[in-house]
């Protein structure tokens, strides 16, 4: 029998507005312990909570970017439970009405490698989104702040999230973090998030259950608070080699609540929260129901730029890139910007020229140093520039990359440094052919030896033809006249 | 000047016939020398009143005074005042120093009047007679042996005795009006939304409102201008323009349509209190006003609905006192669990807890539409009921209590007996509407009864206009239960 | 409607509010009395009826996204039970 997992995700994305959900504290990340804790976020008696319109916004952008209904009206709820790091004893969230409903979210899944679940080939999945909504973060325990004691920060408490949750539509961990990876990318896309994961910007919680093939669901164990794709993967598959191990030795599965611990790469279940939750929502007295109007939610829309996916089809069918390359352009909008500029002025015939140096080159360049493509030292102008030399014929790939290398390290401009490193490349018959009648005349044994069969020798003559133009000889150009020659 | 109107003592304070200073010294020397008796007060602090009271004298000076300018007035203690203890009446707030202002208690800053004090109350305001208070339980004026009712008692006492010339309270239930009509004073709950519940202490965050508890309507009318206006740190605080309550109070009552509930003169009424507010009627009937029989079929639900409904959004709004990061924690605890419940079980009192215990239990899982859902359900049909009646008539009247002030003890065994004390208000919060309380005589025993005038949404102007015409033809506001001279 | 002690038990857990087993007891016999009086409600036929949680229909206001706040950290935790280097300080929390 074969088993099948089956994974939702829980993502809580940090909404990037410069103050709290419900009061004017600010939200700046690494701040002295609640220096950002106003009255509203430390929950002195007395204080109300007022709704911040940029956290609506943003909920809004996403519900349209994955084409979801934005609820008209919307309700707050109250969530109810004992936590030092929830200063009111409940959470300011929403429950049953929440602002946006079921949405999807196209992804392209590529088998990871060291996944045991991981399928063979890039393919691509719809995942559904059954809701968003918004609610207020909780503030941060420091544990082991004083002898025995937990310290208690409340600076991130009152930070607004998106709460984005998944169906149980994912059926691997590469599905699940290629999924997490495309909300990545989409939340910060559209603008209403920094995506930080370090800072606990986007953070998930994965619902992960095994049954064979056929069968109801299983039970589900939740691994709470994963910080980084890679603890995803790694995470899941533990956690589901545990749960069919334990179900294949005569075990069951029991609801729970789990971490994973990245030390020892096992996940196991939290102590605190072995009683039944009762959150004992109801709709919070103190905020009145969000109304959303068509024209607010026109005007949002307005505001959207093209979104990944609708750029990933179109880098295919415009420019016809495959669909690995048009979704590693996609992984953000800065380098998507960065490609369709290229694409400007180096024209869309030299649209998968740019892609394979912005995919190489660049990529390899940036990860080396640590840079965003918006540092990029080499500006799309100066890269097209350089591409449209490679596509004339003017400069050969591997004087491209000299190009390259003094644009990267010291700027300036391509036809400059072409020029003045002498790397324009020979593309006059005359003079090649000229120069492979002296090496067939130089080299007769070899060439007869050729002749008679030793194919490989064709490179030794390439050789020899390169180092008497200075490697300037357009190599495509040389080896169709060394080929000529050669054969008599 | 311990009888006059506001409006007298500010036009002596403007003739300089006396000072702020002064008519604040008048009322500290009376609660020095009441207040161990009345415990109508849980924090004096003569050092603030009286540089409060200075300032006042200076803009009276400089001609700079509004209405209120240099009024000693009392604070319940449920408002967040920055630099005064703030208790709302429980041991778990005794040593609460509030950092903030309240926006009611900016207002009255903004209008110079003078903090007298902060009044006693029934603990996170949830009593209908005062003796839940963790300080103590208040007197009552006209019977020392008597409830001030609840639970703004201290300020319905602090009116009665002289102690202030004018007090705040709050009023969730009816805890403006049932102790204005056992202390035999007047209290307006203005709409809903009228003033901001910021800085207020939450009890049932959609229930509870702000309003004035003086003397007369009058002085009511002059409270509340001060009191109200929108503020944008309560998102239910309603967008409105300022408004002048006092505008009417000339206005003639021939014509008005008075609507009597048969619901609020049914079995329950004691007929002492049913006499006076007949009478009243009659005094009514004297001034114009003609009475319509109307019924409010849903308003014998309101006690159940409000004590689902109160308690859920308490049971809330008090888990923030956990011992955390303000208030009381408990001395000794072995672990985080231990020091939750034992800092909430010895910081809150009986009552208190009963509550948060009853709304815990409506919210919980398996129970929540059969109650809750259920209760919303049936607040809507009651606040239909007086939409109904409104279209019959302009205002309603009937009882404030069903009885006058009962003794202290009396009803402690009881909480159902204590909640039905508030039988004819609570509808009045659950729908949202204005509702005052006007002294209408005395019983046999000499103690206060109440009329209780419910208006339409906003109708406070002409509630208080109503309400003065009655208080120029009779004389019952006037009454006081201080027999000494000052 | 009558409660059972271990409704009390469980209500109390949830509300955090220790309570000894005669402070139970009489809790037991006094919300049972309240929820008689509050079985009323169950006599109503509440079919089609909206929900009323706020007295007005009204809307939800927003705030501008902008920091209007301070640092009050001073004098917020000068009236905190234990703090330590501006943490509010708890018994430890077990994860």
């Amino acid at each position: 029998m074969t088993w099948e997992t089956i994974i939702g995700l829980e993502v809580h994305t940090q909404l990037s507005t410069c103050s709290k959900i419900f009061s004017g504290a600010p939200t700046e990340y690494g701040a002295e312990p609640n220096t950002q804790a106003d009255a509203v976020s430390i929950a002195l008696p007395g204080v109300l909570p007022v709704l911040n319109k940029g956290a609506v916004e943003r909920a809004i952008r996403f519900g349209l970017a994955i084409g979801a209904h934005i609820a008209p009206r919307s309700v707050f709820a109250r969530k109810n439970y004992f936590y030092p790091d929830l200063p009111k004893g409940y959470q300011i969230s929403q429950f049953d009405l929440p602002v946006v409903g079921m949405g999807a979210l196209k992804i392209q899944v590529e088998p990871l490698s060291g996944s045991s679940n991981g399928p063979g080939k890039t393919y691509e999945k719809v995942v559904r989104i059954t809701r968003a909504h918004l609610e207020e973060d909780a503030g941060k325990s420091v544990h082991g702040a004083s002898q025995g004691m937990t310290g208690v920060d409340l600076n991130r408490a009152g930070t607004p999230l998106l709460e984005i949750v998944s169906e149980p539509d994912m059926r691997s961990a590469a599905e699940a973090v290629a999924y997490a990876k495309a909300l990545h990318t989409l939340v910060r896309w559209i603008g209403i998030s920094d995506g930080n994961m370090q800072e606990g910007s986007f953070r998930c919680d994965v619902n992960v259950s095994v049954r064979h093939k056929g069968e109801p669901l299983g039970t589900r164990r939740e691994i709470k608070n994963l910080n980084s794709f890679k603890f995803m993967q790694q995470a899941i598959d533990y956690e589901v080699q545990w749960q069919i191990d334990t179900i294949e030795s005569g075990g069951k599965i029991q609801q729970a609540t789990v971490l994973f611990n990245p030390d020892t790469g096992e996940t196991r279940a939290m102590r605190s929260k072995e009683e039944a939750h009762d959150y004992r929502y109801f709709p919070d007295p103190d905020l009145l129901p969000l109304d959303i109007s068509e024209e607010w939610k026109e005007q949002m829309r307005a505001t959207l730029p093209e979104l990944p996916e609708a750029r990933h089809t179109r880098y295919m069918d415009q420019y016809t890139l495959t669909a690995y390359d048009a979704s590693m352009l996609t992984s953000s909008r800065d380098m998507a910007d960065f490609f369709d500029t290229c694409v400007s002025v180096a024209g869309p015939a030299n649209a998968k020229l740019a892609a394979n140096w912005i995919i190489g080159e660049v990529s390899a360049q940036l990860n080396r140093d640590g840079l965003e493509i918006t540092q990029c030292p080499v500006s799309p102008l100066q890269l097209s520039s350089m591409l449209i030399r490679i596509a004339d014929n003017t400069i050969s790939n591997s004087g491209a990359k000299e190009v390259f290398r003094t644009l990267w390290s010291e700027g300036g401009d391509a036809d400059v440094i072409i020029e003045a490193k002498g790397l324009r490349q020979v593309s006059d018959t005359g003079a090649i052919e000229a120069l492979v009648d002296g090496i067939i005349a130089a080299n007769a044994d070899k060439v007869a030896e050729y002749r008679a069969g030793k194919d490989k020798l064709f490179g030794f003559f390439v050789g020899l033809a390169m180092k008497a133009s200075k490697g300037k000889a357009n190599p495509g150009q040389l080896n169709e006249v060394l080929q000529k020659k050669l054969a008599g | 000047m311990l009888n006059s109107s506001l409006k007298q003592m500010s036009a002596a304070l403007r003739a300089k016939k006396i000072s702020s200073v002064e008519l604040t010294n008048l009322y500290l020397g009376r609660i020095a020398a009441h207040n161990p008796v009345y415990n109508a007060y849980i924090t004096t602090d003569a050092a603030i009143s009286l540089a409060q009271a200075k300032a006042a004298d200076e803009l009276l000076a400089k001609g700079q005074a509004q209405p209120l300018t240099g009024i000693p007035v009392a604070q319940k203690d449920i408002f967040c005042a920055k630099g005064w203890r703030t208790t709302c009446g429980s041991k778990m707030l005794s040593d609460f120093i509030a950092p903030y202002d309240a926006h009611v208690i900016e207002q009255f800053n903004h209008a110079g009047a003078v903090n007298l004090g902060k009044t006693n109350m029934d603990e996170f305001a949830m009593g209908s007679s005062n003796e839940t208070s963790y300080f103590g339980p208040v007197r009552n004026p006209w019977n020392q042996n008597s409830v001030p009712g609840g639970s703004s008692g201290g300020a319905a006492s602090a009116v009665a005795a002289r102690l202030c010339a004018a007090a705040t309270g709050t009023d969730t239930g009816g805890s403006i009006r049932q102790p204005a009509a056992l202390c035999g004073i007047t209290g307006i709950k203005p709409t809903y939304g009228t003033v901001s519940r910021y800085g207020m202490i939450a009890f049932a965050s959609s229930l509870d409102q702000a309003g004035p508890m003086a003397r007369s309507a009058e002085d009511c009318a002059l409270m509340l201008n001060v009191m109200t206006g929108f503020d944008e740190r309560d998102s239910t605080s309603l967008p409105r323009e300022k408004e002048d309550y006092a505008r009417d109070l000339n206005l003639p009552l021939a014509g008005l349509r008075i609507g009597l509930p048969k619901e609020f003169f049914a079995e329950g009424l004691s007929p002492d209190v049913a006499a006076r507010v007949e009478d009243a009627i009659a005094e009514y009937r004297k001034l114009g006003a003609v009475t319509v029989d109307i019924s409010l079929p849903n308003s014998r639900l309101a006690v159940p609905v409000y004590y689902v409904l109160a308690p859920a959004e308490a049971s809330s709004n008090l888990s923030r006192y956990d011992g955390v990061r303000y208030g009381y924690r408990a001395p000794e605890y072995t672990d985080l669990a231990d020091m939750y419940e034992k800092s909430r079980a010895q910081g809150f009192g009986a009552e208190v807890k009963r509550r948060i215990m009853i709304g815990t239990y409506v919210l919980s899982h398996g129970y929540y539409d059969a109650y809750y859902l259920q209760a919303q359900k049936i607040r809507r049909l009651i606040a239909q009921d007086f939409a109904d009646a409104f279209k019959q008539c302009d205002v309603i009247m009937g009882p404030t209590s069903p009885s006058t002030a009962f003794r202290l003890g009396e009803k402690n065994d009881d909480p159902v007996q204590m909640y039905l004390s508030d039988i004819y208000t609570i509808a009045v919060n659950l729908a949202g509407l204005p509702g005052m309380s006007v002294p209408c005589g005395f019983d046999s025993n000499g103690m206060p009864a109440g009329l209780q005038i419910i208006g339409n949404y906003f109708e406070e102007a002409r509630m208080l206009n109503i309400a003065h015409q009655y208080q120029l033809a009779t004389d019952w506001h006037s009454r006081s239960p201080v027999k000494e001279t000052p | 409607m009558s409660l059972s002690i271990a409704d009390v038990q469980k209500v109390a857990h949830l509300a955090r509010l220790a309570m000894n087993n005669a402070e139970i007891e009489a809790a037991k016999s006094q919300l049972s009395g309240i929820f008689e009086l509050i079985e009323e409600m169950q006599s109503v036929d509440t079919k089609g009826i909206e929900p009323m949680s706020h007295a007005q229909d009204l809307s939800q206001r927003l705030r501008e996204d902008k920091v209007t706040e301070t640092d009050q950290r001073g004098l917020f935790q000068s009236i905190a039970p234990q703090v330590e280097s501006g943490l509010y300080l708890v018994p430890q929390v077990i994860e």
